[in-house]
């Protein structure tokens, strides 16, 4: 199938305009499309990454034009995970949202598709301004849907948002004109192939376009200092919204991922590698942070938007780690934890429903039904989180530790295992108060939403899954991380035997 | 292929509990049972079927990338532990039939149980580092769900939460440690770093293994100053107390420490850290045991002090010592569970375990007296039981070491002082609990127990007495194969009996029976003297200590995170700076090889006018009204910009965008707050002053450097191009059409999505409306003039022609989709503004949502339709037609691409403009819609 890899980008638009026809309250029908759509874009994930698991890179070429010229899509290992991982936490997600939180305010289904589409789209193009375009659609779609259902924190927390992130795209926009106005091209591959031939007058301009960019992926990945938007928003967003949202700094964590490695890679000579030490030393720091954080988080969900960040310091760590090794073990790391925080701002929703007032609050409450239920399953999210043996997050943690040389070490090491400590500690005293101290009063009885339970305990599994399909899910990760060091494949595979570089642009560089 | 079963096997067992607890207790337990004893009998079944000096080794790929491998081993040391731990564990399973109350869940009971007992199981038989890492952290989360099984009672979920953290700790520690092994070695198979003794101990890293991976173990096995957990996990259960902190958990750290023993020991380093804990932990262990006075107390800090021994001997590091810490491992085993599995009964009978309130139960309960007794017995080390000969060996080997040369007297000295106290507290136990004339009568009045819950400790005892005569019984194969898997080289020859002759240990042990018989008479007078000190619970030094760092942790990051949208805006604006600045620096001069262009008058003006519009708009930002008719003029010099170099396309769309926003921006200043808030602290201006201009100096420098330097950009291949590929001469209209598409099918859905985003946030919004201007001038009265009523009317019909007329040109010239889209929106906005939001609605009956949707989707199909013909996405045709009269027309496809985007525009606007103005009407939104 030739438009195999445009399907992870048509499929949820096509999905949204059918969904958005007319502006009409959730009706069974719409949630049965929604989530067939869902379920199918995790086929297609399946499906992208069986044809590019062998090595193969698709590239597709829209509207027919030949890149670097006209846009292409590209799937290859890294891109095709990146979508499936999206699709199966769309799927929990869009479960867990028709168990109820669909219905609290309008055109929820649509506008989440579109942001699967944003999001999708932003993991396959091989374009940088399209890459921008992209982030628009991502960036307005999850502002709609944080203020789905309305209410004065969400208002609040997504003028943060909006506003910081708008910022962030303007700066895109300066960054982006700087590096065409440099480069002569916004195709990555092609500017692969003309950054490792830049005059040396240029460099500088370049190394400006890039850094600059590196913020713009920064901010939407949450690095310190510009993660306090994040805590906030999504520990206000509604549940199904904030569990989606935890693909959406890993799009930054990708764009970082994608970017500094084709296009400032090894072939950049003067300019490679440029993003490391920052990344390195902003990802300590955020980890840093984060473990703080989590201790301090009075909020069950303030605790799960910090675990999240912890994950993202460690995922900047393992960029930055710059091996093959690492970046292999930093990809199952990001398997890991997209799913598993996803699933625990699921299960926060659920633990609140029944807390009634109290809500996610770490206090005491009335004793409620299904505790057990929810401590097991949060038991289970914590761990996962905080790293301990036997579910995904210890294998995950431990596999990047291992990766990183003695050096490195000296300082991931420790800050890696303290953020665990920090979570279990954290974990513990929130699992027993929440679960386990009640004031006195009737026992709350709430009835509990099969679809929420389903969705949550979807993502969940991945916990043990992770564990138990290690060997094949490592596996792929590793190849993708090979795949990701050799850039040559990835150029010649967009661009053929096409090059955009006349030889005018050499002769300047004399 | 079959060692993997036995870890299988107890894990299969998580899960039978659940679901045989239907049949009642007595089949649960039953059912429960058959995983550990089908596993024991496994275990026996391979090691005799076993020969030769070989190990068992099974491994499977788990992950290669990493090096973990599902592997496991058998040798003697696992044989020894697995015995412990399964053959305890069954009789745990039975105890605890009975011991449970009725309320308790019996099902989750021997569900975390048998959770546990694979995590020990895995320990003791992992054959990678990993693994056995996994399975440690394992024990320790296994742990807290057992010790939180009351978990309505505080003590249980503190104790709890104080046994995960201090355990959890020390095992994170034991991972880094394991990481460095794995540095050193290469590898983390159990066998290879087992013969790399010489590589690892000649490591710099060495003094840091070592310091790691004692953590872990000395957390583990309670070793001082890590020992405070223990006494507080006796909230547990008392089958808990038995199983995973007397017999198999705490001894977790002292199996790592004999499992490590070949590749880590040997060293001064090992000896001296290792031993010196060991005996301090041995001495206050004791001591405390001593002063205790909860039965259950009493015997965990006895196991505090056992564990010192144990570790102590460990240190010391040679085989007879090594022989001597793994006969003692079975020996406090059999005695330490047998007496809390009796504690427990004590407690389970007279309802306290308060030594206080107990007494006399000699006559109550004969028979548990009598076995709690041997086993006591056995506990103070006298003869002749199992524990007299193992600390006989200790004592042995504490004389004879030479370890610390000068000092070296300090180890018998510790070992005595620790025996001496053994003999007193197991004095008081047995004396206090059974002899002494209560002095209050417990709760309940006691009674033996049924039999089968006895029954445990009566074969425990019972082994007491059977090892204590025939010590030779578990020398061989148990102990040998143990001893050969921990001593590299020759197997030492080793004898155990009751009795060596007259020898300085037995010396020692009679000192020592003698002075624990007088402090134990000195009882009284040591709990007066421990008086003086202000009693210390660990649970709340710990739990203060937590509270503590967490509200640290608290006041930091409220301090951090105050929720002010100016910090971050600033912080972010601040590392743009930061990066842009690193890439100047970069440059060798700003201005590049291109000339500059000559300046003329028109462009001077015009850019005072940009500077004097964006400086004013920021300084009179508290005068809404100028701040944003000052926004518009920007907006109008950068129309006018684009116009002057040659970009109409870009000057019209920038122009009706401009009008557009403008009055958009004007309807959302009638709901800003009337007040503005106060002006910002000068220090704030001054900030905000240097950060802006250093922003717009780094971005003009960056725009100087890239026009003034000459660049090869793919942008002719759209100029050649456009007409022959794209079939339009308006490069920029074909580039948004065709050769960019897909970015513009991205941004009509951006379009669409903000008329969404701006509908979902208005819907619920209950703003205040003021009822007169910011000034304190009333609303004109009339509120539709009829001027602008004409007026707009008049121009729709033309502007709606206009519209079209650019759409239909836009290929060509200067015009498209958008802009016709802008126009059309604009014209609408304008009837609205002078016939009310109402008036307008009931004529123009449509939604605009649909509207937009229904472009993108236009335009979405458009792109598909180019499927039928085997292209890609968004593939483009165009062909010329000769119609009659009229004469050669081109058609594009791209045309009805353009349709979809004319439609998104004018949907998502008057979407935008419909809601805000719907605040203003009858139709808001109030307080009673949800």
């Amino acid at each position: 199938m030739q438009h195999l890899p445009i399907f992870p980008v048509l499929l949820p638009l096509v999905t949204a305009i059918i969904l958005l026809r007319k502006r009409e309250g959730v009706d069974p029908v719409r949630r049965t499309i929604s989530i067939t759509a869902t379920a199918l874009l995790v086929v297609v994930g399946f499906w992208l990454v069986s044809r590019v698991a062998g090595g193969e890179t698709l590239v597709y070429r829209l509207g027919n034009w030949q890149a670097p010229y006209g846009i292409v899509l590209v799937a290859d290992r890294l891109s095709a995970m990146m979508v499936l991982v999206t699709a199966l936490l769309a799927l929990g997600s869009v479960i867990h949202a028709s168990g109820g939180e669909d219905n609290q305010g309008s055109n929820f289904h649509g506008l989440f598709h579109l942001q699967l589409m944003g999001i999708n789209g932003a993991f396959l193009t091989g374009d940088l301004f399209n890459l921008f375009v992209f982030f628009e659609v991502l960036l307005l779609a999850s502002y709609a849907l944080l203020m789905h259902g309305g209410g004065k924190s969400r208002v609040q927390a997504g003028v943060h948002y909006v506003v910081l992130n708008l910022a962030g795209s303007s700066l895109f926009l300066i960054a982006l004109g700087v590096l065409y106005g440099s480069i002569g091209t916004l195709n990555m591959a092609d500017m692969a192939e003309r950054v490792s031939q830049l005059p040396a007058e240029r460099q500088g301009l370049v190394r400006a376009g890039a850094l600059l960019l590196l913020v713009v992926f920064g901010l939407k990945a949450a690095i310190l200092p510009l993660y306090f938007w994040l805590p906030r928003a999504y520990s206000s967003a509604p549940a199904p919204i904030a569990a989606l949202f935890s693909i959406m700094t890993k799009v930054g964590i990708y764009a970082i991922f994608r970017v500094y490695t084709l296009i400032f890679g090894a072939q950049a000579d003067g300019l490679s590698n440029l993003a490391q030490p920052w990344l390195w030393w902003g990802g300590l720091a955020t980890l840093a942070m984060a473990t703080i954080a989590v201790l301090a988080a009075r909020d069950l969900r303030m605790q799960i938007a910090y675990f999240m960040l912890i994950s993202i310091g460690t995922l900047l760590c393992g960029l930055a780690m710059d091996s093959t090794a690492s970046r292999g073990a930093m990809l199952f790391y990001l398997l890991h934890t997209t799913l598993i925080n996803g699933g625990l701002f699921l299960l926060a929703d659920l633990i609140a429903d029944q807390r009634g007032k109290v809500g996610t609050r770490i206090v005491r409450s009335r004793k409620f039904k299904y505790a057990t239920l929810f401590s097991a399953l949060y038991m289970i999210g914590a761990m996962a989180s905080a790293g301990l043996p036997p579910l995904s997050g210890a294998l995950a943690k431990a596999w990047l530790m291992s990766t990183a040389t003695l050096s490195e070490g000296l300082w991931l090491w420790p800050l890696l295992l303290l953020s665990s400590l920090a979570g279990v500690v954290a974990a513990s005293r929130a699992g027993s108060t929440v679960f386990w101290r009640y004031s006195n009063g009737d026992r709350v009885s709430e009835r509990l939403s099969r679809g929420k339970l389903v969705g949550t305990v979807l993502l969940l599994s991945a916990a043990p899954l992770l564990i138990v399909l290690a060997g094949p899910i490592g596996g792929y990760t590793q190849a993708t991380a090979e795949q990701i060091a050799d850039t040559g494949q990835y150029r010649s595979a967009v661009l053929g035997d096409v090059t955009s570089v006349t030889p005018g642009a050499s002769a300047d560089a004399d | 292929m079959t060692l993997p079963w036995i870890p299988l096997l107890t894990f299969l067992g998580v899960f039978v509990p659940a679901l045989a607890i239907r049949g009642g207790r007595t089949v649960c337990a039953l059912a429960t049972a058959t995983a550990p004893a089908v596993a024991l009998g496994l275990v026996l079944f391979f090691y005799l079927g076993h020969d030769g000096d070989e190990v068992m080794r099974t491994s499977l790929q788990w992950l290669p990338a990493m090096g973990l491998e599902l592997a496991f081993r058998l040798d003697g040391l696992s044989l020894l532990f697995l015995l412990l731990i399964l053959g305890i564990g069954l009789l745990i399973i039975l105890y605890t039939r009975y011991y449970l109350s009725e309320q308790d869940s019996m099902s989750r009971f021997y569900a975390f149980l048998m959770l546990f007992m694979t995590a020990m199981v895995g320990i003791v038989t992992s054959d990678n580092l990993l693994l056995l890492w996994g399975f440690w952290e394992l024990t320790s989360i296994s742990s807290f769900l057992l010790i939180s099984f009351w978990s309505h009672e505080t003590t249980a979920r503190k104790g709890a939460r104080m046994a995960m953290t201090v355990t959890g700790a020390g095992g994170l520690a034991l991972l880094a440690g394991i990481m460095l092994i794995g540095k050193v070695v290469g590898t983390y198979d159990m066998g290879t770093v087992l013969e790399s003794h010489d590589l690892i101990t000649a490591s710099p890293l060495y003094p840091a293994i070592i310091v790691l991976v004692l953590l872990g173990a000395f957390t583990k096995s309670a070793q001082f100053p890590f020992h405070f957990w223990l006494p507080h996990a006796m909230a547990a259960p008392t089958p808990v107390s038995a199983y995973l902190h007397s017999a198999t958990m705490v001894k977790a750290g002292i199996f790592l420490m004999l499992r490590l023993h070949p590749a880590l020991s040997g060293t001064e380093l090992w000896t001296v850290i290792v031993t010196l804990t060991g005996l301090v932990t041995m001495v206050y262990g004791a001591w405390f045991a001593f002063l205790k006075t909860d039965l259950k107390g009493i015997l965990a800090f006895s196991t505090i002090s056992h564990l010192g021994l144990i570790t102590s001997l460990l240190g010391l590091g040679n085989s007879q010592a090594m022989i001597a810490a793994l006969f003692h491992i079975i020996n406090h085993a059999l005695f330490k569970a047998s007496l809390f599995m009796a504690a427990g009964i004590i407690d389970h009978e007279a309802g306290t375990r308060d030594v206080r309130k107990l007494g006399g139960l000699y006559r109550l309960m004969p028979i548990t007296t009598v076995l709690t007794c041997i086993a006591t017995v056995s506990m103070a080390g006298l003869p002749p039981l199992n524990g007299f000969i193992s600390k006989e060996m200790f004592f042995t080997e504490a004389l004879a070491s030479q370890q610390f040369g000068g000092l070296a007297w300090i180890v018998p000295l510790l070992a005595g002082l620790g025996g001496l106290l053994s003999v007193a507290y197991s004095l008081r136990l047995a004396y206090a609990t059974f002899f002494r004339r209560p002095r209050q009568e417990p709760p309940k009045t006691p009674h033996e127990p049924p039999w089968p819950m006895r029954f445990p400790v009566e074969l425990l005892v019972a082994l007491c007495i059977i090892v204590g005569l025939v010590p030779t019984l578990p020398q061989s194969p148990i102990l040998e194969d143990a001893v050969r898997a921990t001593v590299s080289g020759e197997m030492p020859e080793f004898h155990l009996a009751l009795w060596h002759g007259i020898n300085p240990a037995l010396l020692l042990s009679m000192a020592v029976i003698a002075g624990g018989i007088v402090l134990h008479l000195l009882h009284r007078h040591m709990m007066r003297f421990n008086r003086q000190f202000k009693p210390q619970d660990a649970r709340y030094i710990f739990e203060g200590f937590v509270q503590r760092l967490v509200a640290l942790c608290q006041r930091l990051i409220d301090r951090l995170e105050n929720g002010s949208l100016q910090r971050y805006m600033f912080l972010l604006m601040a590392v743009s700076v930061l990066a842009m600045a690193l890439g100047l620096a970069d440059l060798d001069m700003l201005a590049g090889s291109l000339g500059q262009q000559a300046l003329d008058p028109i462009v001077i003006l015009g850019a005072a006018l940009l500077i004097m519009g964006g400086v004013l708009t920021a300084a009179l930002h508290r005068y809404r009204l100028i701040s944003l008719l000052m926004l518009s003029v920007v907006g109008l010099v950068v129309a006018l910009t684009f116009a002057r170099f040659s970009a109409p396309d870009l000057a019209l769309t920038q122009l009706s965008v401009e009008v557009v926003t403008m009055i958009l921006l004007m309807l959302a200043l009638f709901f800003l707050p009337q007040k503005t808030p106060k002006e910002s602290s000068g220090a704030r201006v001054v900030r905000d002053v240097l950060i802006a201009t250093g922003f717009g100096g780094a971005v003009a420098s960056l725009n100087f450097a890239v026009l003034t330097r000459d660049l090869n950009s793919i942008s002719n291949f759209f100029i050649d191009q456009s007409v022959p590929g794209g079939g339009g001469h308006n490069v920029v209209n074909v580039i948004l059409v065709d050769f960019r598409g897909f970015d513009t099918l991205g941004e009509i859905t951006v379009l669409a999505i903000a008329g969404l985003a701006i509908f979902k946030l208005l819907n619920r919004l209950r703003l205040f409306m003021p009822a007169t201007d910011m000034e304190g001038r009333l609303w004109s009265n009339d509120r539709h003039p009829t001027l602008l009523m004409v007026v707009s009317q008049t121009l729709l019909p033309l502007a709606l022609l206009v519209s079209f007329f650019i759409f239909l040109r836009g290929h060509n010239q200067p015009g498209g989709g958008f802009i016709a889209g802008l126009i059309t929106a604009v014209a609408l906005i304008l009837l609205y503004m002078s016939r009310g939001v109402e008036w307008a609605q009931q004529r123009l009956d449509f939604q605009f949502q649909p509207i937009a949707i229904a472009g993108v989707a236009l335009s979405t199909f458009t792109g598909l339709c180019s499927w039928l013909f085997g292209y890609p996405f968004l593939t483009s045709t165009f062909d010329h037609f000769h119609l009659p009269l009229i004469g050669d027309i081109e058609l594009a496809s791209a045309l009805i691409f353009d349709g979809g985007i004319y439609l998104a525009v004018v949907g998502a606007t008057l979407m935008i403009l419909a809601n805000l103005g719907k605040l203003t009407t009858a139709h808001r939104p109030n307080k009673d819609m949800p």
